[in-house]
């Protein structure tokens, strides 16, 4: 069980400064997803992690020890790269043992390590194969084992399906989540910039933005109490509507949030009245864009069967107690009792 | 480079179930690929054919046009004394011939070697980033920069056995005792020879492992040192294996040059056995000698011999130019 700990943690390239004063501490076993639009910092923050880069400023403790001069090889981590980072020329095996040998470990312990990986990862008939010959979700599955052979007091993965396609991308989803349960002593640290892998997956979620940490929280804590604007539209899909002007200034406040699922609508009375501009039938749900003359556009969701005609008026409510309010700087404004 | 297989020629037969499609392809490589045949053809097949066909004649320089068949004569011939001696002549039956095909192989073998390892270190050095990298890049490539001619020339002055600054240095630093004669003695001069060589294109084998070496993708590092492979190892396990076709192809192209070598022997030690080369050789017969076919003769064994250990070099490494690909 490895705590990481992060105390005023900055990282600079040059002039630029990439994280500004992160604060984050782990426990040990937990699953924790950094999300974040592109280009926010999150793989810097877990190559800091790592130890592939060098921290600017702050300290990095992984078991109350700091990390900050330690080398990478002798952190107890493991680290699964979003381009896999498999050594082309060796077989499957070879690869995976590479790291062992340096480690000095007797012949019968990395076989013994590989073949349980191995068989963890259904890829034990490809262990003589070449990278190439294997097709991605393989190639990530062989990654994957690689890092579990070193067996680390920490696992990072920087975006390990984002080279999939849908379909595998949610089974390899399923398997990190049941490879955790299986390895419930090693903490995970998962860099991902799709929210719905980071609501699946993580014990916690730390949202980062523009090098900031927006929020750390439980999936559903973040969902229902987001801290700011930023993480409100960030976190849940489709996205909370935002709506200014009016209806927000009726509330106290500039923006006035609510997710398409908390709309209710109806064909003869309510709230806003507006004109239904388009719909997308997902099969589970309905979405309904609906152009109102208060509130502007705003997507509600429909249950599944529902059907709803374009061009139709309609009328919105939204449910009180799930209304988010911000104010210009994108803080929350406090619960606005009623509408 | 013809020597390297071509896998994307279109070589599927065309049967009755190739469809319209697949014949449009193929009408149309060919189509793109007429010109540059046509050109081929004309600046290498046909010198290559005319070279072979006066190798079996007994053209002269000025009786090109009077050139008869003779057969195998110039490669290899028995005269026959009548009084049960006799003697055998020909290319293959003189020894200053295979002295020089032994030089220019030797020659080869050397340079190659060496300017495979100094060009290594170069590039491993280049690749690191440090402040003037650029210019020490650029610097680099002064040697090979310079014309042949001049760079052996330049050479030729700096190794003079009397007024040359070499032996000025090695005799002040105390190194020798007395001035040697670098080009002109037959222990010195094959040395003297590849150290030109090695100087001049150790920078075009650097340029080319360092285009291998930023092919190999960056995290296979970061990968390694998450798993604490130290410098030397990392070296051999995998950057070595990764660059490997780019050596490869760096060395044949280098390989084809040396067993061609000229300019430098001829400028810097003309007509000295110690360094005669199979071109070497076959010009003094061209031109100097007089026996143009004789010279035809050489050309063609040089041509096949380049060829031969060419295709052996690439047979020998097939292994590692296929099991290496990405
Ligand atoms: N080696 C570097 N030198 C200079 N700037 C860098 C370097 N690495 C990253 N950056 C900058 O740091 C910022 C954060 O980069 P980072 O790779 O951490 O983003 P990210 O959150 O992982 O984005 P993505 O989701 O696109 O992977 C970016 O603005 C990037 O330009
Ligand atoms: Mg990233």
């Amino acid at each position: 069980m490895a705590s990481v700990e992060l105390k005023n943690v900055c990282k600079s390239f040059g002039s630029v400064e990439v994280l500004r004063d992160v604060n984050l501490s782990l426990e040990g076993g937990e699953f924790v997803v950094f999300v974040g639009p592109s280009g926010c910092g999150k793989s810097t923050l877990l190559r800091l992690i790592a130890g592939l880069e060098d921290i600017t400023d702050g300290e990095l403790m992984i078991d109350g020890e700091r990390m900050n001069d330690v080398l990478p090889a002798k952190r107890g981590i493991s680290m699964v790269f979003q381009s896999y980072a498999l050594y082309p020329h060796m077989t499957v095996f070879e690869n995976m043992a590479f790291g062992l040998e340096q480690a000095k470990l007797s012949p019968d312990e990395i076989k013994a390590r590989i073949a349980q990986a191995a068989d963890m990862l259904q890829i034990s008939e490809y262990m003589e194969r070449k990278p190439r010959q294997l097709s991605g979700g393989q190639r990530q599955r062989v990654a994957i084992g690689r890092a579990i052979t070193r067996q680390p007091r920490v696992f990072l993965f920087d975006e390990p399906l984002s080279n999939l396609d849908a379909a595998l991308r949610v089974d390899t989803r399923l398997e990190i989540a049941a490879l955790h349960k299986r390895l419930a002593d090693t903490t995970m640290i998962y860099v991902t910039h799709d929210q719905v892998e980071a609501m699946t997956l993580a014990d916690r979620i730390v949202v980062l933005n523009a090098g900031n940490v927006e929020q750390v929280g439980t999936p559903l804590e973040l969902y229902a109490n987001p801290a700011s604007q930023f993480v409100a539209g960030f976190i849940g899909s489709p996205r909370m509507n935002f709506i200014g002007g009016e209806v927000a200034a009726g509330h106290g406040a500039a923006t006035f949030g609510i997710r398409p699922e908390h709309v209710d609508l109806s064909r003869d009375k309510g709230l806003w009245k507006g004109t239904v501009r388009l719909t997308e039938a997902l099969g589970s749900d309905t979405f309904a864009h609906v152009d109102t003359e208060t509130a502007g556009m705003v997507n509600v969701r429909l249950a599944g069967a529902e059907r709803i005609g374009e061009g139709e008026t309609v009328f919105l409510t939204p449910q009180t107690e799930a209304v988010h309010l911000f104010d210009d700087a994108g803080w929350p404004v406090r619960k606005a009792k009623a509408a | 480079m013809s020597a390297i297989p071509e896998t994307s020629m279109p070589t599927a037969p065309v049967t009755a179930r190739t469809s319209r499609l697949s014949r449009e392809r193929i009408r149309s490589a060919w189509l793109f690929l007429a010109p540059m045949l046509i050109v081929l053809a004309g600046v290498a097949l046909y010198p290559l054919y005319r070279t072979i066909w006066f190798s079996f004649t007994d053209a002269s320089l000025d009786l090109l046009g009077e050139a008869r068949f003779i057969g195998w004569r110039n490669y290899l011939e028995y005269v026959d004394y009548g009084n049960g001696d006799g003697e055998w002549f020909g290319l293959l039956a003189d020894p200053r011939w295979w002295r020089s095909v032994w030089n220019t192989v030797w020659f080869a073998l050397v340079s190659v070697s060496l300017e495979t390892a100094f060009g290594l270190v170069i590039a491993l050095v280049l690749h690191k980033k440090f402040p003037g990298r650029v210019w020490v890049q650029a610097a680099v490539l002064i040697p090979w920069a310079i014309p042949t001619i001049v760079s052996a020339r330049m050479w030729a002055w700096m190794l003079h056995d009397q007024f040359g600054i070499v032996n000025d240095m090695l005799q002040r630093l105390g190194l020798i005792d007395a001035p040697v004669a670098w080009t002109a003695s037959p222990e010195t001069a094959m040395i003297a020879v590849i150290m030109v060589d090695v100087w001049k294109t150790t920078p075009f084998m650097a340029l080319l492992i360092l285009a291998g070496l930023q092919m190999v993708p960056k995290d296979m590092y970061e990968a390694a040192r998450l798993d604490g492979v130290p410098p030397i190892r990392l070296f051999r396990k995998v950057t070595l294996p990764l660059i490997m076709p780019a050596l490869l192809v760096a060395i044949v192209f280098r390989a084809l040059d040396a067993l061609r070598v000229f300019d430098i022997v001829y400028v810097m030690t003309p007509n000295t056995d110690a360094t005669r080369t199979m071109s070497v050789y076959a010009r003094e017969n061209l031109f100097d000698f007089d026996r143009f076919a004789y010279g035809s003769a050489a050309s063609t064994l040089l041509f096949f011999i380049i060829a031969l250990i060419t295709i052996g070099f690439i047979y020998a490494t097939r292994m590692n130019l296929e099991g290496d690909e990405r």
